[in-house]
């Protein structure tokens, strides 16, 4: 054997003996710690099961899926769905629809758990305050179905509180459940009371972690309630509210599947169609597997860009991201 | 809760001379400020108070005024007739199942999965929290699961609004965290006693954060309790429905044909009442646990939301 044959040869032993090592590494690590991973098994399962099969499952978007055929025995069809889905009318429709939800969403729902968290963080008594902390979070517990059920029940033309009121004092009964019109603001509104007052606890524990020597350094040089909140509270939950926002912007494809499928009805079907809604109806109903499987893949797909990218301008900005 | 244990900044302000160094400018705004937050909180609170008021009223009071903001006669009629209508009865019973078991598998589940991975010397931690972050970022859609749980065999069985709702991202990684925090030496010193990563999670660990996990339990039943969609995707039979799914229909479809009270001709109480009856059923589980919820919560909610 020749000296570089030699060399050859040993270079190519160490190789595959560091290679056993690695493997054989994590089988003894397995074997030594059996019990450890025993544990994690039900829960590892769960996840390649619930999660990740689904996940393979999305190649259907690409097929022409027939529940008989299965997978493998479906037809390939490409992108056919997608140019389909951007081809349709609908889909216009469905993203005018969300942004709109989104948009009403960031105007009017975002400021409001800042604003009554800084009311909170004003009062005095700790048991008024912990009184209407109890009553504004409580909702966030109910379904969807109850706050649906509540606000028919509130509202509806026949027999609703609200009409009946105005039936009471000689007004005209107003329909606002199947008014295309006021959709958009009623849903906003529904997600206000029921989200509004948990929304606070992260602002409130904000607050409360700012040193209390900075309100008492505050008054001290005479500054009133007000100079105080804009000068110490409001920089002091700053990046909280900035981090928020911009989370919130990525969830913009996001938009209450369970309460808009709740409130849907045929009156309201032009302004209340969104991707999810979509997605239920053509998959569920028609049994078009395939093209609701594109439709729901494009809106994870364009959720997926847009959470990263809000996270990745979150840790720009020197903040702790979600992941 | 955390919002309220720690220092108030007003405290110094609150009590005895405090309050005369406030101007009174400023106790007018004060006091705006509470009257808001409490007309606020009775504007959240009215539609319950409403809906509760009225399921208790006088069937025949109701019918006659139409608007009763705090009834003459009190009656729990539309109780007796709803609880006594086999299907709203058993939709009740699937939902306590579903809350109990549900609750109790996921947080086995979910909670062996957390604390193994917290472990140090768990091979592929990273891979695998790599692996479950990304089911919280990405979701497949309706489609892909649905026909997973069909493909399962598990349509029209109450099993299906359980096992895919077992685990789910964002639960493990709190459960983690939760791990993280408590001393490592406590699995370190159970390790070398010879007690295996199994025992040590059941007898010792899991006894250490009760707190913790009846918090994360009562997160997983409130959820549990209020399941609607997978009810509504996989279950057909109406025998098997989850109280949502029949609140669903009694309230937005108007559907009334299920809730016949068997045998003796009772007068039915008007539909709106029992509607009404029909929410404050099944949102008294969920008032029932609140308090216990609310005690908790905030440590639950904050850990994810901000950290450290």
């Amino acid at each position: 054997m020749s000296v570089t044959e030699q060399h050859f040869s040993t270079h190519k032993g160490r190789q595959t003996s560091s290679k056993r090592n690695r493997r054989t590494k994590w089988l003894s690590a397995l074997r030594r710690d059996r019990s450890l991973y025993l544990l994690a098994l039900p829960g590892i399962l769960f996840f390649l099961v619930f999660k990740y099969i689904p996940m393979w499952g999305i190649v259907i978007a690409f097929q022409d899926y027939s529940p008989f055929r299965g997978i493998q025995g479906s037809e390939w069809v490409g992108l056919q769905h997608f140019t389909t889905l951007f081809a349709n009318p609908d889909f216009a429709l469905l993203f005018r629809n969300t942004l709109a939800i989104s948009l009403l969403n960031l105007i009017l729902f975002f400021p409001f758990p800042i604003l009554i968290s800084l009311g909170l963080n004003e009062l005095r008594n700790v048991t008024y305050k912990r009184l209407i902390q109890t009553v504004i979070y409580m909702p966030h517990f109910l379904s969807w179905v109850i706050i649906a059920g509540l606000t028919l029940l509130l509202f509806a033309k026949g027999t609703g509180l609200v009409n009946e009121l105005f039936a009471l004092w000689g007004w005209p009964r107003v329909d606002i459940l199947t008014n295309p019109d006021s959709f958009w603001i009623m849903v906003t509104l529904q997600a206000m009371w029921k989200e509004a007052g948990w929304g606070t606890i992260v602002f409130l524990a904000a607050m409360a972690s700012v040193d209390t020597q900075l309100y008492e350094a505050a008054r001290m040089d005479g500054a009133g309630r007000l100079r105080q909140i804009w000068h110490i509270t409001l920089p002091a939950i700053r990046s909280v509210i900035i981090v928020l926002l911009i989370l919130r912007l990525g969830d913009i494809m996001e938009v209450g599947f369970e309460q808009i499928f709740l409130m849907y009805n045929g009156a309201v079907s032009e302004v209340a169609e969104v991707f999810d809604t979509y997605v239920y109806r053509t998959g569920i109903e028609q049994g078009d597997f395939s093209y609701s499987t594109a439709v729901g893949l494009f809106k994870s797909v364009v959720g997926l860009v847009l959470v990263v990218v809000a996270n990745r301008l979150v840790k720009r900005m020197g903040q702790e991201g979600v992941y | 809760m955390p919002t309220d244990s720690g220092p108030c900044p007003y405290e110094l302000v609150g009590g005895g001379f405090g309050m005369q160094r406030l101007k009174w400018s400023e106790r007018i705004g004060q006091s705006l400020n509470a009257i808001v937050l409490g007309l606020l909180a009775v504007a959240m609170f009215f539609p319950l108070y409403y809906v509760f008021v009225v399921s208790f009223t006088d069937p025949g009071e109701y019918l006659q005024k139409k608007i009763v903001l705090f009834p003459q006669r009190w009656s729990a009629e539309a109780y007796t007739y709803l609880l006594s209508t086999p299907a709203f009865a058993r939709s009740l019973g699937n939902s306590a199942f579903l809350a109990t078991v549900g609750t109790v598998c996921s947080l086995a589940v979910s909670s062996s999965l957390a604390y193994a991975l917290s472990q140090k010397r768990f091979y592929f931690r990273k891979v695998l929290m790599f692996l479950i972050v990304l089911t919280i970022l990405f979701s497949p859609g309706i489609i892909p699961n649905y026909l997973l749980v069909r493909e399962l065999g598990l349509i029209n069985n109450i099993w299906a609004l359980i096992l895919p709702a077992l685990a789910n991202g964002w639960t493990v990684l709190l459960m983690k965290n939760f791990f993280d925090s408590l001393p490592a030496e406590i699995s370190e010193a159970a390790s070398i006693d010879g007690c295996s990563a199994i025992r040590t999670w059941y007898t010792i660990v899991l006894p250490l954060s009760m707190p913790a996990l009846a918090a994360f339990g009562l997160f997983f039943a409130v959820g549990y309790w209020n399941q609607f969609f997978a009810a509504l995707l996989y279950l057909n039979d109406s025998a098997k429905w989850p109280i949502q799914v029949l609140l669903q229909n009694m309230l937005l479809n108007a559907s009334n044909i299920d809730l016949v009270a068997p045998g003796q001709q009772v007068e039915t109480p008007p539909t709106e009442m029992l509607k009404m009856a029909a929410i404050i059923v099944a949102i008294m589980p969920v008032l029932v646990v609140y308090p216990f919820i609310q005690k908790h919560f905030a440590k639950g909610a904050m850990v994810g939301s901000v950290k450290g």
